[in-house]
């Protein structure tokens, strides 16, 4: 597993293309929307966690069909699924593949990008706070719907469209926990709930992706 | 090609054909009767004035659009355990028909909402929680017409309507957290005191039977569609083999 | 015959009409489809009988 974990970093590191490209797309949302809506700062920090969080959640989108689509094509996917090795383990390891080279440098980068939305001081913890805990969500959720297209030629546009309405229940409260600590007020319960939605999808989700996995290799 | 591929369809095909003009007679009566009363011999409301009419399409098509899903989530459970195709073929025939029910649910809101609340739309939970049904309800088809082998597409749209069905639910509570709405309690409960008063409680009831039985109807003539496509491709794999 | 509709007349007939407006589109889609599919199982049935017999 930790072998699976090593390769897939070394590959994605490796191929360009998948790391840089996400964070880059993350700085140029967090560019472009004071851009269209103006420079005015109130404004600003006050869609500064939406924006934060919609940003890294497209961020997050663009390197998912890399997580399945080139094992296919080569074939080692039939071998991860034929290996000893479970395939939902499999499939959970390669989301924290995706995580650590998209969802992580997009929590670091995170506050560097609040910075120019003007987000509020006492935001900041809870902007890293609920991106750490909120991204592997994203990334195994992500999974999720690479599994269910792997198998098509077109499947990026299909992917998005399958992927987002899922992505509803983490956006909102992991956005909902920054606007809350950007006022300074309770942040708790929106953090629980993102929390337990960030471990029940890596708990239950790798299940059905291998399910998945296992029709489109069939 | 085995037993299964005719023994099951054949059944569904004699039994749906033999249903199917009773249901559609249902629907057209039930429709008729209950759309003609409610626009024509229901009093208006004294806050809502003649918009309350609209109640007769809008409850009915929401609660429609929600049981179309859980109708698939049905069917898609019983393709994924006992694998009869024409379970999958109904929940691909549902789907279209969910998404059109959205569409009336989210219209007659709409409409409705402009005189009352001011607001074509507004971010309320039901109202976005609709919405986000609607979206999936579009991924779903798009999923079914994206796939080219059959059984791919029944196994890979079966898995997804449960973990969209669970998503769905969780979007629900979600969105409730998050905004407080303007939309109004349940229209039809058993807790009397809430409900709609009697003059609209019949006319809403035989409404919301004739969707029930429009749903029935348009489920069992798109699925006999479906069963007849597959038949089709079968016999010009066939022919080709041949 | 027509109900005095009020001030919102407009509001409740667009809202019947475009309800009915989408749901005899559906019908009629799928009225159309399945005649489609009937002609062409028939015909294709009828070409495997004339091969067959």
């Amino acid at each position: 597993m930790i072998a699976l974990l090593l390769r897939d970093l070394r590959l994605a590191i490796r191929a360009g293309g998948g790391f840089g490209l996400g964070l880059a797309f993350f700085l140029l949302v967090a560019v472009l929307v004071p851009l269209g809506v103006g420079p005015e700062p109130a404004t600003l920090a006050k869609i500064a966690p939406g924006i934060l969080w919609v940003g890294a959640l497209l961020a997050c989108l663009l390197s998912l069909d890399r997580i399945f689509a080139l094992d296919f094509e080569d074939g080692s996917l039939d071998l991860l699924a034929t290996a000893p090795m479970p395939l939902e383990g499999a499939v959970a390891v390669k989301s924290l593949a995706h995580w650590a080279v998209t969802g992580l440098p997009l929590t670091l980068a995170s506050p560097v990008l609040a910075l120019l939305l003007n987000l509020p001081p006492q935001g900041y913890l809870w902007l890293v706070a609920s991106l750490a805990l909120g991204t592997p969500a994203l990334s195994v959720i992500g999974a999720f719907g690479a599994a269910l297209t792997v198998g098509l030629k077109r499947g990026g546009l299909l992917l998005s469209l399958l992927v987002l309405p899922l992505y509803v229940p983490t956006l909102i409260f992991g956005a909902e926990v920054v606007k809350r600590g950007a006022a300074g007020l309770e942040v708790g319960a929106p953090l629980l709930l993102l929390a337990g939605i960030t471990l029940a999808v890596t708990a239950l989700l790798p299940f059905a992706s291998a399910a998945a996995i296992r029709v489109n290799l069939r | 090609m085995s037993i299964w591929e005719y023994a099951n369809p054949k059944r569904f095909m004699t039994t749906s054909a033999a249903i199917l003009p009773w249901v559609s007679a249902l629907t057209v009566i039930c429709l008729a009767t209950g759309l003609i009363w409610g626009f024509f011999f229901t009093p208006d409301d004294y806050k809502q004035g003649s918009t309350v009419k609209i109640i007769y399409l809008h409850v009915p098509a929401a609660l429609m659009a929600i049981n179309a899903w859980m109708m698939m989530l049905v069917t898609s459970l019983i393709w994924l355990i006992r694998r009869h195709h024409v379970s999958a073929l109904a929940a691909k025939a549902a789907a279209p028909i969910g998404l059109t029910f959205t569409l009336v649910a989210l219209v007659t809101g709409a409409v409705w909402g402009q005189p009352m609340w001011g607001t074509w739309w507004a971010w309320d939970p039901r109202l976005t929680s609709f919405l986000i049904l609607g979206l999936f309800y579009l991924g779903y088809i798009a999923l079914w017409q994206a796939i080219d082998t059959p059984d791919t597409a029944a196994d890979l749209t079966s898995v997804l309507c449960l973990v969209g069905s669970v998503f769905a639910l969780l979007s629900r509570y979600a969105v409730n957290f998050w905004n407080q709405g303007l939309h109004q309690g349940a229209s039809l409960s058993l807790d009397k005191e809430e409900n709609v008063s009697d003059v609209f409680y019949f006319p809403l009831l035989i409404c919301i039977a004739g969707f029930v039985a429009l749903f029935l109807t348009l489920v069992l003539l798109r699925t006999r569609t479906e069963i007849r496509a597959r038949r089709v491709q079968a016999l010009l794999a066939r022919d080709r083999m041949a | 015959m027509m109900p005095d509709l009020g001030k919102y007349a407009a509001a409740v007939l667009t809202a019947y009409g475009a309800s009915i407006g989408l749901i005899l589109a559906l019908v009629g889609l799928s009225l159309w489809r399945g005649k489609r599919v009937q002609r062409v199982l028939r015909d294709l049935e009828e070409r495997q009988a004339r091969r067959n017999g």
